[in-house]
């Protein structure tokens, strides 16, 4: 794949090459030691993931996913604990069912459903986080730029030049 | 001593908003007596060159409605600014968008062929709208529409929002009183930026029906239900949008058997109005498994439609991508 203007993997609207920005919202109890785990095991993943630790998948209230697309993500990443396996019980399954909905709503504004990712990963699965990730930023980087020209452009312009700089995502910094 | 002036003006609205001011009956005659009307085009004749010959601020009240739909919108809603002291986003279309907002969801081009080439227009031609035309006598100009329709606080800086479509009568009456009685000294106004006419709770806090545990097998559409008269909708199956929409109407809708479509806006501290519902309705769908949860769901026939119907322009998104790829260009 080549970095041209007429392809997917160009961002016209930056003027470079398609970095895809994902905002990732872990659980405390599960995933976020999932990806924990893939950063002591020091294994490698694509760094354009931004990670968010909630106590519980279900504190993710859908005004975060909303206020990522609108701030300029290009997909966001929903994680909890396995179902049956959440700290607080079953609150992962209302995050489960926020996220059908969600998805529903998502596709209705055209925002395509391959865009936002619901992941279960339990704390030792750091390997299985990590490559999920990586098929989640070549999924959205097919895509193409999301590119939502509403309020607060200038997040994704603050989380986009971290890519492009080179500067150390969470993951590196943990590995 | 000249009396306070009071203006109202309509942008892109239905009429609705005015409808609600003159039903305040003998009340409008209070408005009549403290404060000199001296712009509102749907009641009387007024030029806009007589309000750009205004002094800026002298308008002391000005009961704004309609969103920004086309460039007359905008410029209107910028004079209004420069001229009042009071400017109040009045209504749903301009606090945030309401039913017009829901033009974000399709393009502009979308909305013209829709208007002029379906079923119910004849239009042999095949005409469509000009925003200027050269006649024999000079160049002719219509408004352009915007490729989407903003809030009135997406153009212009706004002192007070009152909620509703269109805000009730009662609490019109009680916004006209408390503006009468700071001007002669005798109230405090509320902080700029406060929403006013409107309770600070939900529709749900002021609904009578009775509530138990929401768990829903199954959502269905008003007409297909034959509804208990006394429990609350949502636990019926009926998406009732009352949990995230703002105080004020003492719930008329549900009272008399229908579901809030959620017409006063979210609720205080409700950053988007459709997130918000879209939590509260995922939460009492009574199932742990995809299969059966999309099940459930397909009972909502249109989510966004059902989220958003007020709110769209409003919302953090503001409306669909095809829009927002056309307001790029």
């Amino acid at each position: 794949m080549t970095d041209t203007p007429e392809t997917k993997s160009f961002d016209k609207a930056q003027d470079r090459p398609f970095e895809p920005v994902i905002i990732g919202f872990t659980c405390n109890w599960c995933s976020y030691r999932a990806a924990d785990m893939a950063g002591t095991a020091r294994m490698k993943y694509a760094p354009n993931v931004r990670l968010t630790r909630l106590m519980c998948s279900g504190r993710l209230d859908p005004t975060f996913v909303f206020k990522a697309f609108a701030g300029g993500a290009d997909a966001v990443l929903v994680s909890g604990c396995h179902p049956g396996d959440c700290h607080y019980v079953n609150q992962n399954y209302k995050a489960m069912r926020r996220y059908h909905l969600m998805k529903r709503v998502l596709v209705q504004m055209g925002i395509e459903p391959g865009r936002l990712k619901l992941l279960w990963a339990s704390a030792s699965e750091g390997a299985i986080f990590a490559r999920e990730i990586n098929e989640f930023v070549e999924q959205v980087r097919a895509l193409g730029p999301l590119n939502w020209n509403a309020n607060g452009s200038q997040i994704a312009d603050h989380v986009l030049l971290s890519v492009v700089n080179g500067q150390p995502s969470e993951a590196e910094v943990k590995a | 001593m000249s009396k306070p002036k009071f203006a109202m003006y309509w942008a892109a609205s239905c009429g609705g908003c005015e409808i609600a001011v003159l039903n305040i009956h003998e009340k409008i005659l209070d408005v009549d007596a403290n404060f000199d009307v001296v712009f509102w085009p749907v009641a009387m004749d007024a030029k806009y060159k007589d309000v750009e010959a205004m002094e800026d601020g002298s308008i002391t009240l000005c009961l704004f409605n309609g969103g920004m739909r086309n460039d007359e919108n905008e410029h209107i809603a910028k004079l209004m600014r420069k001229k009042s002291k009071i400017l109040v986003a009045f209504g749903s279309c301009a606090c945030e968008g309401c039913i017009p907002g829901l033009g974000n969801f399709s393009t502009v081009d979308q909305l013209i062929d829709t208007a002029f080439t379906t079923l119910t227009t004849d239009n042999p031609q095949n005409l469509r709208p000009q925003t200027s035309y050269a006649a024999p006598e000079g160049e002719l100009h219509i408004p352009t529409l915007n490729p989407m329709l903003k809030t009135l606080d997406q153009v212009v800086d706004v002192d007070y929002y009152m909620p509703g479509c269109p805000p009730e009568s009662h609490q019109i009456t009680a916004v006209v009183e408390l503006v009468i009685a700071a001007l002669q000294g005798k109230a405090e106004l509320p902080p700029k930026g406060a929403t006013i006419g409107a309770g600070l709770s939900t529709v749900c806090d002021e609904c009578t029906r009775k509530r138990n545990v929401k768990l829903i097998k199954e959502f269905g559409r008003i007409q297909m239900i034959h509804a208990d008269p006394e429990l609350c909708l949502l636990e019926q199956g009926i998406p009732c949008n009352g949990l995230a929409t703002r105080s004020g109407c003492d719930a008329r809708c549900p009272s008399v058997g229908a579901q809030c479509i959620g017409c006063y806006g979210p609720a205080e501290g409700v950053v988007d109005y459709g997130a918000r519902l879209i939590a509260a309705f995922a939460s009492v769908i009574d199932s742990d498994k995809p299969e059966e949860i999309d099940r459930i769901l397909d009972g909502l026939v249109d989510p966004a439609g059902q989220f958003y119907r007020f709110n769209l322009a409003g919302s953090l998104l503001r409306g669909g991508k095809s829009a927002h790829q056309s307001n790029d260009s």
